[in-house]
């Protein structure tokens, strides 16, 4: 079997329960991929000895009733701590943090037989959607249309541009305001963010806690329901982690969503919104038809006010994390002059150890939260925020099964194109994906067509909270409807 | 709402990160920016509405009060900048 690392999860599964492959062969695949990709930085952290380790030990006990992800080698996203491994969330101030402990989810694919190829990059702390914030660099999209290096989305842009450059046959990621769909999007490849409390956010680096979740990218909506699977269930070490029973999601990918309600929620509709993205909803649309589900026209008031909500709620909570990083218990300590006391060594390491868009955002959450601001700012986002679920219970209510919207208001844009433009130009990224968080919902980009210039697309359906199997079903159909399978070609 | 020099000086301050002075000016305009858009949220009536303390409806899990972890010094201190005697290590805080 030539090209190992480009199958996925369920293929490669299969081939090594029918003993056509070994994991060892599969991982030695992967990293001869990762070794011919340093032009896409998307590895940052390789951990090969780990991999063939863990990938012999698969082999040895192979059997017929191995765990769903036995033997099968991924990519981690370098928020997770891994123990003995570096794990830096991709910032200064966590530079040599080798983690005495191993994040759950983490320790959840390990102990379904997943093999850990190394650590992915991203932007630092997940502040970011083109992975530009990194202090390991860009990462770049293996989609390629011109001379530019495109941008792979971020925050979760290594993981993205790994699945979607065959580096690995999925990866872990995350999802704040959209830091799993929005690169999903942009490089042509599935990714899921369950509901808030189905995966645990122990050892996973904090950003904004009532928003963070852990999810699968991957190569196709079975793949992600196989591995979401793996990495979700109760922990008693995240106090908001669900103590729910964990579905067989891939058993739920029937295919069959005849009679299912999806709403279109009108004010998805952008004033300025490209052509090409309103055409890849239409035709989404007539896919969901075609699938035998039925459309209904919603209404999500509050929409609007997702964003500004989530950029007082996020930076508060980021502000509030981030005060951990003092350069007392772990990560870099900056030098300090004769007579520096206490408070100039905090300032000083978190100047030297946060990049601008981490200051920027744990300054304005502090400003939000801030004597005088707290209830101006803070406490009617948090009100906002609170509308902005009602919109989707209502919805729900009315007995709509889930909702289809673009994932991203456009393709994949050139590395550096805005880096002079205003922050918030850069945050309006997550406009069709910030509500689900806010909301938190489960949310799926599915890889539904091509722009112009030949570059992916993605749409978003949202589901009901714990109904993953149902959303993966939905998604499933789209899939298949759309069929989509256009890779980038290796240029790397 | 417009922020000032002084201002951004002082959220800096609170935030316990080092801004040198001719960084002020950009910082609080962006600031300004940042803020100008949150102000959006101004034009919601949110009256009588709480404001969201968890996005699932559900109460924090309550365990008794005992010692569950701990014994672990070695590790805790392990990726520490600066020990000294089984502690972390800080410039001298007291005269």
């Amino acid at each position: 079997m030539s090209d190992l690392n480009t199958l996925g999860l369920a293929d490669a599964r299969d081939a090594l329960r029918k003993g056509e492959t070994t994991s060892t062969a599969l991982t030695e695949a992967c990293l001869t991929a990762i070794g011919g990709s340093k032009a896409l930085n998307a590895f940052v952290h390789n951990t090969p000895d780990i991999a063939l380790d863990r990938a012999k030990a698969a082999d040895d006990a192979m059997s017929a009733d191995a765990p769903a992800m036995h033997g099968l080698p991924i990519g981690i996203k370098d928020l997770f701590c891994t123990q003995g491994v570096a794990s830096q969330a991709a910032s200064k101030i966590l530079e040599g943090f080798k983690p005495e402990y191993e994040s759950t989810v983490s320790q959840n694919l390990r102990d379904a037989g997943a093999v850990m190829l190394g650590k992915l990059n991203m932007d630092e702390f997940a502040m970011g959607s083109s992975n530009e914030t990194s202090i390991y660099g860009d990462v770049v999209n293996p989609w390629k249309v011109d001379d530019r290096n495109l941008t792979p989305g971020g925050s979760s842009g290594g993981s993205a541009s790994a699945v979607a450059a065959d580096l690995c046959l999925a990866a872990t990621g995350t999802d704040t305001g959209g830091s799993i769909r929005q690169p999903a999007a942009f490089t042509g490849i599935t990714g899921i963010k369950p509901t808030y409390g189905r995966c645990s956010r122990w050892g996973v680096v904090a950003f904004a806690s009532s928003l963070d979740q852990a999810g699968p990218m991957t190569k196709s909506v079975r793949d992600a329901a196989i591995m979401l699977e793996a990495m979700c269930g109760h922990d008693p070490k995240d106090s908001t982690s669900a103590d729910l029973a964990v579905p067989n999601f891939e058993a739920a990918l029937t295919g069959d969503i005849k009679g299912k309600k999806i709403g279109i929620p009108k004010e998805y509709r952008l004033d300025g919104m490209p052509q090409e993205i309103e055409d890849l909803w239409t035709k989404g649309r007539e896919m969901m038809l075609d699938a035998g589900a039925e459309l209904v026209d919603i209404s999500l008031p509050h929409t609007k006010y997702a964003l500004p909500a989530y950029y007082v709620i996020a930076p508060a909570e980021a502000s509030s994390n981030l005060a951990r990083y003092d350069g007392v218990r772990f990560g870099h300590r900056a030098k300090l002059e004769q007579g520096d006391g206490i408070t100039e060594m905090y300032e000083k390491t978190r100047a030297e150890g946060f990049g601008p868009e981490v200051q920027r955002r744990v300054m304005i959450g502090t400003y939000v939260l801030s004597a005088g601001f707290y209830d101006a700012y803070y406490n009617r986002a948090r009100r906002v925020r609170a509308l902005i679920k009602k919109d989707f219970d209502d919805v729900f209510a009315l007995g709509v099964d889930g909702i289809l919207t673009p994932a991203t208001p456009s393709a994949a844009f050139g590395l550096g194109e805005m880096k002079d433009a205003d922050p918030v130009q850069m945050y309006l990224n997550d406009v069709f994906t910030v509500t689900v968080n806010l909301a938190g919902l489960p949310g799926i980009s599915v890889p539904a067509g091509v722009d112009a210039q030949g570059l992916p697309l993605g749409l978003q359906l949202i589901g009901k909270p714990w109904e993953e199997g149902d959303l993966l079903n939905l998604a499933y159909a789209l899939e298949d409807r759309a069929g989509f399978v256009a890779k980038p070609s290796k240029w790397w | 709402m417009s922020i000032d020099t002084s201002t951004a000086a002082k959220v800096a301050k609170l935030a316990r990160i080092k801004v040198d002075e001719d960084r002020l000016p950009a910082l609080a305009e962006e600031f300004s920016n940042i803020l100008g858009f949150i102000e959006q949220l101004n034009e919601v009536d949110v009256t009588g509405v709480e404001p969201m303390t968890s996005v699932t409806p559900q109460r924090l899990v309550r365990r008794e009060d005992v010692v569950t972890d701990g014994d672990q010094q070695p590790k805790v201190l392990a990726n520490a900048p600066d020990t000294r005697e089984g502690f972390f290590a800080v410039p001298k805080v007291v005269e």
